[in-house]
């Protein structure tokens, strides 16, 4: 990737992180920590890898996306905006009565939202019918989901895997978001999933483990995923919750949500903006 | 046809629209040849898939079909059905995906597969899912009739059908409406409401009070969601008396479904027949039917008691 692209998906996650807290800071509360770990990876898919027309949000042929890990939804709300699938100003609705942006994306609600999730587990088996209907369909379009390392507990994202390899869904690609934290604890405490890389590629993913802070090494990753002819592909973004906000970080690294009041956002803005 | 298992009608009625319609597609996990469908794989390659023992998966990736346009019908007994309750509710239900479930097996019609086996709370799991419509078979005359109407539905919807031969009380000279209950047998003392395998038996009965001098109105509720409260209520406004009859839990299901009604619109002493909140054991259908009081001449007693209870 050239520097230029780099600094400029850089400056889009910045803007990712930026809209999320905002987003977050009107109803006082969220899920920041993973919201701001994967907006690395938002900008990456929306900004650079997918294809899609945010004016035309159902065209049949777009790529999709399905946030398995539903609660990050102000990211993925914030990344959306800043294509210009809605206006920023939407920002400030999230979780408002009568929404368009409830916290977990909702596709009733929002088009260009390619699938309702929420219960962890569920949305990587959804990308996995979205990538076999690829195929079946006889479209190129490609299937990006995103599921939480956390939600790597979850049994129903193995039998997804499983099948997903067994067929072959080489349309399909699967980023963990490894943030190491969840709500009781650290993951690795609660009931430890890893090692994602050994578990996955045993399932029969080609795995790619890259700094999910970098959107050079993402991406990357991304285009050997589209070059692989064989496998689906699993990205390890090593990640961590809160990146890109120093005091939201510390926090972080012991809690799983936060509460963002007015002065967190002051203080947020320093780094963002 | 009324000598034909009902999992032979069914996938022939599935082959059938597969041909039709390009876009239906058919999944299952690892039940396709104890639901007939297996064959459906060498007919049309690619759109009948199996995603192994694993239900959960195999309605989230339906749900995910639909984002290309497919209208999946994925299929597994009636007690697995229950392990799919959340991937029902949001990847199907909050979702609004046009899938379509079948349960096969519904409570006691397991039989030698026993309790753990014997469907008891998916239909109150489902009643329970908003926006979601239920349909009981309640035989392969029936199932004919309502399959065009299935397929012209676009939302979610519950199949639950009898694998094997079940009794014909229909014939194809009626007219099937999937969102209007059908009067079997027109009475004026009594008002027998039942659904799938249950009809038959309510129909025995009435013939048995009959022979009492007693008039039973007959009301087959096929689809126990959304009610048709017009129909069942307008009977029980007239007899004022009734009883229900189901092969489920009579908790969540056509008995909660109808006296929830009638609280409202119609209120009635309301008795029911059915798996009377405990679960299913080993056995033959007819000792099942015994043991569990859904026999026709248990509902002979219900209605008798129903009618005393009203004087």
């Amino acid at each position: 990737m050239e520097a230029t692209k780099k600094i400029e998906l850089q400056e889009t996650a910045r803007a990712i992180r930026w809209g999320a807290l905002r987003a977050i800071s009107n109803v006082g509360s969220g899920h920041v920590g993973g919201s701001l770990s994967v907006a690395d990876a938002l900008a990456v898919l929306y900004f650079h890898q997918m294809r899609i027309r945010p004016e035309e949000p159902l065209w049949a042929e777009r790529d999709r996306l399905v946030l398995s890990k539903g609660h990050a939804g102000p990211a993925l709300y914030a990344a959306m905006a800043r294509r210009g699938y809605f206006p920023e100003d939407w920002l400030d609705t999230l979780n408002a009565p009568g929404t368009k942006l409830p916290g977990h994306g909702d596709m009733r609600l929002l088009p260009g939202i390619d699938m309702s999730t929420g219960s962890l587990g569920q949305g990587i088996s959804c990308a996995v019918g979205m990538a076999l209907a690829a195929r079946l369909t006889g479209s190129d379009s490609r299937i990006y989901t995103i599921v939480g390392d956390g939600e790597c507990q979850e049994g129903q994202v193995w039998e997804a895997l499983m099948y997903a390899a067994h067929s072959k869904l080489t349309n399909l690609t699967v980023l963990v978001d490894y943030n190491r934290m969840q709500i009781s604890g650290q993951v690795a405490d609660v009931c430890d999933p890893a090692p994602f890389a050994e578990k996955f590629s045993a399932f029969g993913f080609a795995v790619i483990e890259v700094d999910g802070h970098d959107p050079a090494e993402i991406s990357d990753a991304i285009d050997a995923a589209k070059a692989n002819t064989e496998r689906p592909t699993a990205i390890i973004l090593h990640t961590k919750k809160g990146k890109g906000v120093s005091f939201i970080e510390k926090k972080m690294a012991a809690n799983h949500s936060m509460r963002i009041d007015s002065g967190d956002l002051r203080m947020a803005k320093k780094e963002l903006r | 046809m009324a000598d034909q298992e009902m999992r032979q009608v069914f996938a022939r009625l599935l082959e059938q629209a597969m041909e039709e319609d390009l876009r239906i597609i058919t999944i299952d996990a690892d039940l396709a040849k104890a639901n007939a469908t297996f064959s459906l794989r060498e007919k049309f390659p690619g759109r009948a898939l199996d995603v192994g023992i694993a239900e959960q998966n195999m309605a989230s990736i339906a749900a995910g079909m639909t984002s290309y346009g497919f209208r999946p019908w994925i299929g597994t007994f009636c007690c697995f059905v229950s392990r799919m309750a959340d991937q029902i509710l949001l990847s199907v239900g909050y979702a609004g995906r046009n899938v379509k479930i079948v349960g096969t097996d519904p409570g006691i019609t397991a039989e030698i597969n026993g309790g753990t086996h014997m469907g008891v709370a998916d239909v109150s799991m489902m009643r329970g899912i908003p926006e979601m419509t239920i349909y009981e078979a309640t035989d392969a005359v029936q199932l004919q009739m309502a399959m065009p109407q299935i397929l012209a539905y676009e939302g979610p919807m519950y199949i639950r059908l009898a694998r094997r031969q079940v009794p014909t009380v229909w014939d194809a000279s009626m007219k099937f409406d999937l969102w209007k209950a059908q009067i079997l047998r027109p009475g004026k003392d009594v008002t027998i409401v039942a659904n799938g395998i249950m009809v038959a038996e309510a129909l025995e009965a009435a013939e048995l009070l009959a022979a009492q001098g007693i008039e039973a109105e007959v009301i087959d509720v096929h689809t126990v969601k959304p009610l048709d409260t017009e129909t069942v209520c307008a009977s029980i406004r007239k007899t004022g008396a009734v009883v229900t009859c189901e092969n489920a839990n009579i908790l969540g299901g056509l008995y909660s479904a109808v006296c929830e009604a009638a609280a409202q619109y119609s209120p009635a002493r309301i008795l029911p027949i059915g798996i009377r909140d405990r679960f299913g054991e080993v056995g033959r259908l007819p000792y099942l039917k015994e043991t569990m009081g859904m026999t026709a001449q248990h509902i002979v007693q219900a209605a008798l008691q129903a009618k005393e209870i009203k004087n």
